[in-house]
């Protein structure tokens, strides 16, 4: 568990593809190298998507938890 | 039979890996939107928003039934002869009034699509196209098309690049550019 501070989350519960990814790649153009983002989703296939997300963009996922149907992932702005 | 020597091989900087390379500069997405049926619409606007998402370079290239999408909602009736009119009236353009390629029945298919995507919270292919725009995806609208059906630019939805051939299209096709056609 990080103890660092979260910049930024995003509430992407409810939300379909391709929302939550949306949503999370124009947050995290707000903000600035090393700082951490947190998506809240409860899209089932957001768990892949967001894997494949963070490979692709080069921003590492640093935490990745699931609770009462929300995933939770912390991203870290590269 | 004697060898000559060969000359020692010039020092060669090795390579980047494929897989760095791929990661430092996604390959740009090109997608070919041809066909003007919602089902078919809401395909591109997904993958557009997504590509742009995923940190890609997304063009769409708006030909045929595909650039019809593209024309401003209020537009009833667009073109300056009869026939192109006669289209336009047959099956009216803009990106709210789409129909399915199956099961439209007189529009009762479609409605049923949006109020499923409302109760899922699914975007609609007009608010994703708006996210699109926002997020530097390039609208190409084809020139052929456009004169084909009679369409001015002032028909056209604000903020589509200018008008390009099947040239363009292959060009980038050419550079690598990851082709979709929908």
């Amino acid at each position: 568990m990080s103890t660092e501070q979260i910049a930024q989350v995003v509430d992407a519960k409810g939300l379909s593809c391709p929302m939550p990814i949306v949503k999370t790649a124009q947050a995290i153009k707000g903000l600035v190298s090393g700082q951490l983002l947190e998506v809240l989703a409860t899209d089932a296939g957001s768990v892949k998507d967001f894997a494949a997300w963070a490979k692709s963009t080069g921003n590492p996922m640093v935490e990745q938890t699931v609770e009462g149907g929300v995933y939770r992932f912390v991203l870290r702005k590269k | 039979m004697t060898l000559t020597a060969e000359p020692p091989a010039p020092a060669v900087e090795p390579a980047p890996a494929p897989a760095a390379e791929a990661e430092a500069k996604p390959r740009d997405i090109l997608i070919i939107c041809y066909s003007g049926e919602l089902e078919k619409t809401w395909a591109t606007m997904i993958l557009a928003t997504t590509g742009a998402a995923m940190g890609a370079k997304v063009r769409v290239f708006l030909t045929f039934w595909g650039l019809q999408t593209f024309v401003k909602d209020q537009k009833r009736i667009t073109g300056d002869n009869v026939m192109q009119k006669m289209m336009s009236a047959m099956q009216r353009p803009g990106i709210s009034h789409r129909k399915l390629s199956k099961m439209n029945f007189l529009g009762m298919g479609p409605w049923m699509m949006n109020k499923l995507a409302k109760q899922y919270n699914v975007s609609s292919p007009k608010e994703l196209l708006e996210i699109a725009q926002a997020m530097g995806v390039e609208f190409m609208p084809c020139q052929m098309t456009m004169d084909m059906f009679g369409l001015k630019k002032e028909d056209m939805i604000d903020g589509l690049g200018e008008p390009v051939g099947a040239a363009t299209v292959i060009a980038l096709m050419q550079e690598g550019n990851a082709p979709l056609f929908i």
